[in-house]
């Protein structure tokens, strides 16, 4: 005889969590609400041992509250957590693992804790299921990572247990889903406790308890880049960007990566690219966060659409009068999303453009360093190939035409990925490698394969200080290797170039110099920008854009 | 500190104007000061650099410089508070199309 199978086993543990819970708590559970002091007495009864717990450790904001609470367990009661974290930010990220309360760990990006992680897997403490990028990790949360407990931030709650997330919504919607579709718990921690919210960006009946945090909980601002700090290298690197790149190529939807060299583009749209007669004819459409960098291309008529992973601080009351431009409620506040910008940078954007650390001979590039673990997070989405895809735009089109020249295969277009790198970084430090540390890396930490943050079969361009190189156009791994030396400017890997091959590589356009493209390096001044510190970018905004203290330097 | 010096004959560009001068000595960058001097259609290029141990680079800097305008008559001297090769090309190219664009 067959014992029937039960079929509500998660349902039955949910309500038996929630049962436990509503007994430790008693009166303090008014609700779902319940106070600060609690947490701990809350965490020990829903939690058990061995659960796969996701933590809202995102790009921005974080649930450092929880984060704090989970540090604070009796390891004797709860132990062997599985932690599912999108980013690793915080100090007390690691401190469960340290503190035998957590275990094993599948994230994207660690950035910012990059060094002790590498310490503790290689002591031991910390067993790394895998490294992932964003849309892949969360793809997993509904597949085979999918969260037993969720623990969330958002700015604030009513009494029954609506969220608002506002702007900087990023991750919740996400994992919320992930976790309350497959019987497990939520558990939110608020910044404050309110009779209406402005809007309603997660149901109550998605939602298990909330807790009002003592403190708002910690926003980075990670996109903020002043531009008095920008360089005339940069400015020329931009320019040949947008000559060289964004004209050729008509490109209209784009995702740029951080840092300084796309933020010199940012502020190059609405001066040189005005110029060149650009506007309206490129960068009109975005993924991208609300970077102040974007203000004066805004203000000048160039940019029409936005949609944001996250938000960024003090950027809020310049998004709230841009409607037009931004994803707002009908509260006005704007709503990001992580997923669904990734998918939409993924999928709906002709090109990415980002720096990176190291690159090698087949154009794999990699932010790898030794001693750290830092993972991937976004940009290996947006530097990929859309192999999904079959929507068409003129510069999809150029892309394909480029790429399949001269053979007989099926017409098909492709993505324009953008690495963009001075051939030296800080400390005469070659950015151009034969071998990337990558590969050491990957040695040291036990890791099945390096980890490339983009794919040299997805580059489609590599631009320095010295030039473009089009590997679209290389037809072989030769000529591709000679390419990239070609524009390796006085790195060994670029002294080490085959000069006839790249004079020919330059007479076929596959590289191409400044100029080549007509550029007067005369122009490649700190004048061309269109904001040359932080002051200016209020200035455009109109005073709407308030930059964090930080960066309130005049 | 070190001292470099490169003479490049046989050059065929005369800029014929007056002295230009770009940049400034800060870190990360340099001064070039361009004139116009008989040098039996040489051009002579001096280096005075705060990072020591570049002379490698600063011979293929140097020499890709030289193909790029091949100047007759000019002597540049520099200097450098260790910037970067594209810093030091991007400034010596400022200076001449500077010249050029006076002596039209």
């Amino acid at each position: 005889m067959t014992v029937a199978r039960r079929w509500n086993t998660l349902q039955a543990n949910r309500q038996q969590r929630l049962q436990r819970t509503a007994e430790v708590l008693g009166n303090d559970l008014q609700g779902k609400l319940f106070p600060p002091q609690r947490i701990g007495d809350c965490l020990h009864v829903v939690l058990e041992t061995g659960d796969r717990v996701c933590l809202e450790g995102n790009n921005q904001k974080q649930a450092d509250f929880l984060a704090k609470a989970l540090t604070r367990l009796d390891a004797a009661r709860v132990h062997d957590l599985h932690m599912l974290q999108s980013v690793l930010a915080l100090p007390e990220h690691l401190d469960v693992f340290d503190k035998g309360i957590a275990s094993k760990l599948d994230f994207s990006f660690s950035g910012p804790q990059a060094a002790r992680l590498a310490k503790l897997v290689s002591a031991g403490k910390l067993n790394i299921g895998a490294i992932h990028t964003y849309l892949e990790l969360y793809a997993r949360y509904f597949v085979d990572l999918t969260p037993r407990v969720a623990l969330v931030a958002a700015q604030s709650a009513d009494r029954a247990g609506n969220l608002y997330t506002g702007p900087n919504t990023e991750d919740t919607p996400t994992i919320v889903e992930a976790t309350a579709f497959k019987s497990g718990i939520v558990i939110a921690q608020v910044n404050e406790i309110v009779d209406v919210l402005p809007r309603i960006d997660i149901p109550a009946g998605w939602v298990d308890f909330v807790v009002q945090a003592p403190t708002p909980h910690y926003i980075e601002p990670l996109f903020t880049r002043d531009p008095a700090l920008i360089s005339e290298i940069q400015v020329l690197m931009a320019m040949m960007a947008i000559k060289g790149i964004y004209s050729e190529y008509e490109v209209k939807r784009l995702n740029h990566g951080i840092g300084f060299d796309t933020t010199a583009i940012e502020l190059l749209l609405p001066t040189y690219a005005a110029s060149l007669g650009l506007k309206g004819k490129i960068a009109s459409h975005w993924a991208l966060n609300p970077h102040p960098a974007l203000i004066p291309a805004i203000e000048a008529g160039f940019v029409e659409s936005v949609h944001s992973f996250g938000s960024e601080l003090g950027m809020e009351d310049y998004i709230r009068a841009r409607p037009d431009i931004f994803f707002v409620g009908a509260d006005g506040s704007m709503r990001s999303n992580r997923a669904l910008s990734q998918a939409a940078g993924h999928y709906a954007c002709d090109m990415f453009i980002g720096s990176t650390l190291q690159i090698d001979l087949q154009g794999n590039s990699s932010t790898a360093t030794l001693g750290r673990i830092a993972g991937f997070g976004g940009a290996p989405n947006m530097g990929a190939d859309a192999r999904g895809r079959r929507h068409a735009s003129p510069a999809w089109l150029k892309a394909g035409r480029e790429a399949r020249a001269g053979s007989n295969q099926i017409p098909r277009g492709q993505k324009l990925v953008v690495q963009m790198v001075e051939t030296f970084r800080e400390h005469m430090q070659p950015a151009f490698v034969e071998k990337l540390d990558a590969w050491q890396l990957a040695e040291q930490a036990n890791m099945a394969i390096p980890p490339v943050m983009i794919y040299g079969d997805d580059v489609t361009h590599i631009l320095t200080e010295d030039g473009i190189a089009n590997l679209l156009l290389c037809r072989s791994e030769e000529e591709r290797e000679q390419a990239i030396r070609g524009v390796a400017g006085y790195t060994p890997v670029g002294l080490a170039r085959d000069k006839r091959m790249v004079e020919n590589l330059r007479d076929r356009g596959i590289i191409k110099r400044a100029e080549d493209m007509g550029i007067d390096k005369r122009m490649a001044t700190r004048d061309l920008l269109a904001a040359k510190n932080m002051k200016d970018l209020v200035r455009a905004s109109g005073g709407l854009y308030q930059p964090p203290k930080r960066f309130r330097n005049w | 500190m070190e001292t470099l010096v490169y003479r490049f004959e046989q050059g065929q560009r005369k800029l014929g104007s007056a002295a230009q001068l770009v940049g400034v000595v800060s870190s990360g960058n340099l001064e070039v000061l361009v004139q116009s001097l008989d040098l039996q259609s040489a051009c002579e290029i001096e280096v005075n650099t705060a990072a020591v141990g570049f002379g490698v680079i600063w011979q293929a800097v140097m020499n890709d410089f030289n193909q790029r305008w091949q100047l007759a008559d000019c002597r540049i001297a520099i200097n450098d508070m260790g910037a970067t090769p594209a810093v030091v090309s991007l400034r010596m190219d400022q200076a001449i199309e500077a010249c050029l664009e006076q002596a039209k």
